[in-house]
């Protein structure tokens, strides 16, 4: 029995902290969703694992050795093999983690902060502003996002700083056209027109009205681009306009492994497979908020 | 009550509405005069708008001061379109607003002062409230907006919550998908009051209630009404609602006044064929008295183009070749009652109207 009585009262704690707000139902609702907490739990063990890198991994990711090139997954001294410089294959996607969790991110961040301001703007004004924020968005959506950032690279040169700013530039006018499709929908509810009617401004009617039933669905459409991000980040590095050898980054070691695919493909496949599992989890997370918040709207 | 009204009389930023009259009673609370709005169409280079949907095609009434003025007529007739000309949701094309001898917009009495002597309660209890905001944020938003602190707007909020029949410990923390269909459109009307107004425009506020939840709405707005000498603009397409509120009834049809005159009058003895139709239209409590034949046939005609004289002459029964060449004026035909038919017109050579004034006399 007392085994049985624990879970209600936690639950009964859980509910009444997190009281009744419109949060505390996604996260009650999202705490209910398997899926959605197998992924928060993979990206945040990765998450911790980069940021504590130098306790977590096993060797120094930058040793080289030279006898002991491309060795198999499982081998004795090295848990996931070494690649083609002799180097710990754990260590080196620990460390990878970070500079592509922050290439997935950062631009993406970047992306909503700017892509939200326009397309709340564009689509609470509508009119002339509306139309010349969202022309400009589809002269961006003219061409293909990874020929863009590849583009935008080049031209920025290579480094690390410019694939940010150049992915960042590649998913504003996505998020802008999210931003502004939901804001226009918001805009002509009821309750936006009687605070027009009640005498408040513009920003004072964004921010109290339109803000807090906007940035949900911006927010989830953009931890879906993550994953893209870190997908695309990867190619710019494969490509060499990323991150610069011997930094160990996951989409510049999937490049440098290549020449070892037939040797030993299980070692030059586990970059991909990080960048596979982080993005899906993204995804997945996403869709799991993205229902979590849809009950109430 | 006196508590609130108490509140309120000290509150420098809403002085006390008695207070704020500048007519006089006998200046109309609103006057409305030749109110226009036309939606989409292609603007020619110069000239006419063409394919406008002519929503509101010239409509002049008035409202007395305490007094409620009933709107009615079928969908797409206009009314609710005219309520939001009058609250500045949307620019009229065309007319003039003149609010207690102030017109709107003039330096007298800008927009925002004015937004605080009209306020509306919307049909959709449930889409009129942001999901995101607590009742008594929601309550609380209008006098914020005009510079009241924000213990004094949640004391007010609270307040008026009381005064509309929600006690504000329980209510006041909550949020709308917690509420009932008829406790909204309590916080709707709450809301507006918050502002202290003293016109109230409820577009089909009762409308999508149960109707034992409206009779209690409508019992409500009476009160309040009383309570703080309001003024009501009652639109509503359900005649027996309007009977129950309005002094007045102003029967409107395809963007115009078809008939306007004391509600007794109106609706028990009609003059223009469209109020007589829809006033047929009713369905009846008696079973011997049940509506055998439709007292109308088909929609409303295409308010894009609407058709020529009498906008009412291809669904009227009375109708003759004058009523598609003349259109009517809206005339008195009995004191403050207006009907806009030629057949009540004398000399306007309609069969069924008197030959000449001199015979109407």
């Amino acid at each position: 029995m007392t085994v049985l009585a624990e879970p209600a009262a936690e639950t009964v704690r859980t509910a009444s902290r997190l009281g009744r707000g419109y949060w505390a139902g996604v996260v009650r609702r999202l705490a209910r969703d398997p899926v959605a907490l197998v992924a928060a739990a993979i990206i945040l063990t990765i998450v911790l694992a980069a940021i504590f890198a130098p306790w977590v991994a096993p060797a120094d990711p930058y040793k080289s050795s030279m006898i002991r090139r491309l060795k198999p997954v499982g081998d004795a001294v090295y848990l996931l093999g070494s690649d083609e410089l002799g180097r710990d294959m754990l260590s080196r996607l620990i460390y990878g983690g970070r500079l592509s969790l922050v290439m997935g991110v950062l631009p993406v961040f970047f992306a909503f902060v700017v892509g939200s301001m326009l397309g709340i703007m564009a689509g609470y004004a509508g009119g002339w502003l509306n139309t010349l924020v969202m022309r400009t968005v589809d002269v961006f959506y003219a061409f293909p996002s990874v020929l863009l950032a590849i583009a935008l690279s080049g031209t920025l040169g290579a480094g690390i700083l410019n694939a940010i700013v150049a992915l960042t530039i590649v998913f504003v006018p996505q998020v802008t056209r999210v931003a502004e499709s939901v804001t226009t929908q918001i805009r002509n509810r009821d309750y936006v027109e009687a605070a027009r009617v009640s005498g408040a401004r513009a920003p004072t009617i964004v921010r109290v009205h339109v803000l807090g039933n906007v940035l949900g669905p911006i927010f989830v459409y953009s931890t879906s681009l993550i994953s893209v991000s870190m997908i695309l980040a990867s190619g710019l590095s494969f490509l060499g306009l990323g991150s610069k050898p011997p930094e160990p980054e996951w989409g510049l070691m999937l490049n440098t492994l290549r020449t070892a695919i037939y040797t030993q493909p299980m070692v030059a496949a586990l970059p991909g497979v990080m960048i596979f599992i982080t993005s899906i989890s993204f995804n997945l997370l996403s869709d799991g908020l993205r229902s979590a918040m849809e009950v109430k709207a | 009550m006196t508590v609130l009204a108490h509140d309120l009389a000290h509150d420098p930023a809403f002085p006390d509405p008695t207070l704020r009259d500048r007519g006089g009673p006998a200046q109309p609370l609103l006057s409305v005069t030749g109110l226009v709005k036309h939606f989409g169409g292609k603007r020619r280079w110069r000239g006419e708008t063409k394919g406008a949907v002519r929503a509101v095609d010239g409509v002049d009434f008035a409202i007395a001061k305490g007094e409620t003025l009933g709107i009615v007529g079928e969908s797409g007739c206009g009314k609710s379109t005219t309520a939001r000309l009058v609250m500045q949701i949307i620019p009229p094309d065309a007319g003039e607003i003149v609010f207690d001898g102030e017109e709107v917009g003039s330096r007298a009495l800008d927009l925002t002062a004015y937004r605080r002597e009209v306020q509306m309660v919307f049909q959709d209890s449930y889409a009129s409230l942001n999901p995101r905001l607590t009742v008594e944020d929601t309550i609380a938003f209008g006098p914020r907006v005009h510079g009241t602190p924000r213990r004094e707007a949640t004391g007010r909020a609270h307040d008026l919550l009381a005064r509309v029949g929600l006690e504000p410990g329980r209510f006041a923390g909550r949020y709308p998908h917690e509420l009932s269909g008829g406790q909204r459109q309590r916080i709707n009307i709450a809301r507006a009051l918050a502002l202290q107004p003293r016109l109230v425009i409820l577009d089909e506020a009762v409308s999508a209630l149960d109707k034992s939840v409206e009779a209690q709405v409508l019992n409500l707005l009476l009160d309040l009404k009383a309570e703080f000498g309001l003024t009501y603009m009652f639109i509503s397409h359900d005649l027996n609602v309007v009977r129950f509120m309005a002094d007045r009834v102003m029967v409107m049809y395809l963007g115009k006044v078809a008939e306007v005159g004391p509600s007794d009058v109106i609706l028990n003895n009609p003059s223009h064929p469209y109020t007589a139709a829809l006033l047929a239209s009713m369905p009846s409590m008696d079973p011997d008295n049940r509506t055998e034949e439709a007292p109308l046939y088909g929609d409303p005609p295409n308010p894009i183009d609407p058709p020529p004289g009498c906008r009412f002459h291809t669904r009227c029964r009375f109708t003759s070749a004058i009523c598609a060449n003349r259109e009517p004026p809206l005339a008195a035909v009995a004191g403050p009652h207006a009907v806009a038919c030629l057949m009540t017109q004398p000399g306007s050579g309609h069969p069924q109207a008197a030959a000449s004034r001199e015979v109407a006399a």
